[in-house]
């Protein structure tokens, strides 16, 4: 299920800005990888990038190539949505859709889709919901609104929402910034259990996060305010924080920094 | 041992009371009591009506008038001098905007008791189920039945016209204009909002009656209400688009939805309780239009339940009727008709407030 992703010289433009420049990087499938950098340079505009939910932003354009195992993501006649199906994204802030229950939430994707039958569609959001570890929450208010639910909950709706359509890639942008501790750790642990099945990717302002949750990190930074991002370095997540490669790197990590 | 420490608690609990009681605390205030505001209010009324009687000013506008003026000035002097400046500041601008609400509620609760006063004459069962068909016109009895029906189709087609094509306009502006021709849209959506009701009336009688040679009808009249409806509809729809949240959309994007789909089933639910609101309050404005009905139904005394063909009437019509006729009959009909025509714009208003509540976005638990 799970696929490689290849990325190279990918650059992306906000209007005229340029806000990412020249990235290669190899995403390994069935592990998680973790994007770190400073605020700014760049990281959840390149995670967009690799569902094409850039182009969504006025203005947002893209050059380079994207392979998803042996297909461009950004090659003549790929259908956004049908990327976007493979390649799921969770977002920083919970989303889950006000006008629907729970179980209309996780089933949103499905139903939205196609038409499904109501014992098939059960199956899949049991599934979904216990696979984002919420089903004992929520299993006996299914038909109350998703946004009655607290933070972290909300966040694994959306993460069980997510998973539902069974992408092979599953992009989350700081899935646990507004989150207490506890739901946190419910997260990373989900995080470990679904690198099993898909390719994780996962943004972070979080070191230990990084380090318990990813198998690679890259890291990224900008020469200067105004500047694009870029790609530092991409190693194995141990290597990333006992030994990096580049200077900048490790006076990131350890704190030493502007 | 024990003797001592007992001295040290009783010295700890009594050292906070002899220091609140020497220092003043800077916390609290000396503060008009609770009842003050309704005490002043009920004193300036008081002494608003004694000068209006001494000086024997006939008008109760001018007692309400010296009774706000002296209400503003007690409340500012004496809360100055008891509380401070802040406060008098404070309350000065309360009693202002109550003022000001007061104002804006007199001529309301005047129009709505004077409809209802000479409204309820002549209204009762015959008077909304019969029409004029055959009445002398200078005699009590008839009804509006027949108007009640012209209004009704009217309104119909026009909010049948006017709210998919100002719905769709509202979906293009917000969810996919971009650049020119969204900018020349939103400039003939205000352009239109601007549009007196007269010039729609006869946009539509040199295009429809006197170019395309029709006959005066209902369909006629609702073209015209429905230009008139469509842009409050775009400008409704458009503002409560707007208020959804980007991240649903990019969330249902996110999804793999198609961005059609994401619209209908994501947007449009969420906006909707505001969409419906917004449409019912244009209908609410288009049911009380005369001019575009003089000109293209031509009015009616019988019943004509075809909005297709001949002329029909309509409760703002019946209303202009009756009242040019000039005699006490048709002024009580004229007046009941109006109050049926509050009572309709007033029970739309309620059915959109339930709509907006009902659909709202579910928020706890
Ligand atoms: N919608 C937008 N329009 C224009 N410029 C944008 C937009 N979103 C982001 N940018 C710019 O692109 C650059 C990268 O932003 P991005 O959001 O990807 O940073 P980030 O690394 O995710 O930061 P953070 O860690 O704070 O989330 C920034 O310079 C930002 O100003
Ligand atoms: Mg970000």
């Amino acid at each position: 299920m799970a696929k490689r992703i290849d990325v190279s010289g990918l650059t992306a433009y906000y209007g005229s800005h340029k806000a990412i420049e020249d990235i290669s990087m190899t995403v390994e499938p069935r592990s998680a990888t973790a994007f770190i950098g400073p605020s700014g340079c760049g990281k959840s505009t390149f995670l967009r990038t690799l569902n094409r939910m850039h182009e969504v932003t006025p203005g947002g354009r893209v050059e380079g190539k994207v392979m998803l195992d042996n297909e461009n993501l950004y090659g003549s006649g790929v259908d956004p949505v049908s990327v976007r199906r493979t390649i799921g994204m969770v977002f920083q802030r919970p989303n889950p859709f006000p006008t629907m229950s729970i179980f209309d939430n996780v089933a949103a994707g499905l139903r939205l889709n196609g038409s499904y039958r109501k014992s098939e569609l059960n199956d899949i959001v049991e599934k979904s919901l216990k696979g984002a570890n919420l089903w004992n929450e929520v299993k006996d208010r299914l038909n109350k609104p998703g946004s009655g639910l607290s933070g972290g909950q909300q966040q694994r709706l959306c993460i069980a929402r997510a998973i539902a359509v069974e992408p092979q890639v599953l992009l989350m942008d700081e899935p646990c910034s507004a989150l207490d501790p506890i739901s946190t750790l419910a997260i990373e642990d989900l995080i470990g259990e679904l690198k099993e099945r898909f390719t994780i990717v996962i943004v972070t302002h979080n070191m230990q996060q990084a380090a318990r949750v990813s198998d690679h990190t890259a890291f990224f930074n900008l020469a200067a305010v105004g500047q694009p991002g870029r790609l530092i370095e991409i190693d194995e997540t141990e290597r990333i924080f006992s030994n990096p490669s580049v200077q900048a790197t490790e006076d990131y990590i350890s704190g030493r920094f502007g | 041992m024990n003797d001592i420490m007992v001295d040290k608690t009783t010295d700890l609990a009594s050292a906070p009371q002899t220091s609140t009681l020497r220092q003043p605390s800077t916390l609290r205030q000396p503060r008009l009591p609770a009842w003050a505001p309704i005490g002043l209010v009920a004193l300036s009324i008081l002494l608003g009506c004694g000068i209006g009687v001494a000086a024997g000013l006939d008008s109760k506008i001018q007692w309400g008038l010296i009774s706000a003026v002296l209400l503003v000035a007690i409340t500012f002097a004496l809360t100055a001098q008891v509380e401070g400046r802040r406060q008098a500041k404070d309350r000065l601008a309360t009693s202002l905007v109550w003022i000001c609400f007061l104002l804006a509620i007199v001529p309301l609760a005047s129009l709505m008791y004077g409809t209802i006063d000479r409204g309820s004459k002549v209204l009762d069962g015959a008077f909304l189920s019969h029409s004029m068909n055959g009445v002398l016109t200078t005699q009590p009895g008839g009804g509006i039945y027949h108007a009640i029906i012209g209004t009704l189709e009217q309104v119909g087609i026009a909010t049948l016209i006017a709210a998919p094509i100002g719905l769709l306009t509202a979906v293009y502006l917000v969810e996919y204009g971009r650049g020119k021709l969204a900018k020349a849209v939103t400039f003939f959506v205000d352009v239109m909002t601007g549009i007196p009701s007269i010039v729609a009336g006869l946009f539509i009688l040199s295009l429809w009656i006197i170019i395309l040679d029709f006959d005066y009808s209902g369909f006629a009249g609702a073209m015209a209400l429905a230009i008139l409806m469509m842009p409050v509809v775009v400008r409704s729809t458009e503002e409560m688009l707007k208020l959804v949240p980007n991240e649903l959309r990019e969330a249902s994007l996110a999804l793999g939805v198609p961005k059609w789909r994401t619209i209908l089933k994501v947007v449009l639910p969420t906006a909707i309780g505001g969409i419906t609101t917004g449409v019912m309050l244009a209908i609410a404005r288009i049911a009380g239009e005369t001019a575009p009905i003089v000109l293209l139904v031509f009015g009616e005394k019988v019943i004509n339940n075809n909005p297709f063909e001949g002329a029909q009437s309509s409760l703002p019509f019946y209303i202009y009727e009756q009242w040019s006729l000039g005699n006490e009959a048709s002024y009580d009909r004229a007046w009941a008709a109006a109050l049926v025509l509050i009572a309709f714009v007033m029970i739309l208003n309620l059915v959109a407030r339930g709509i907006a509540r009902w659909k709202a976005p579910k928020t706890g638990r």
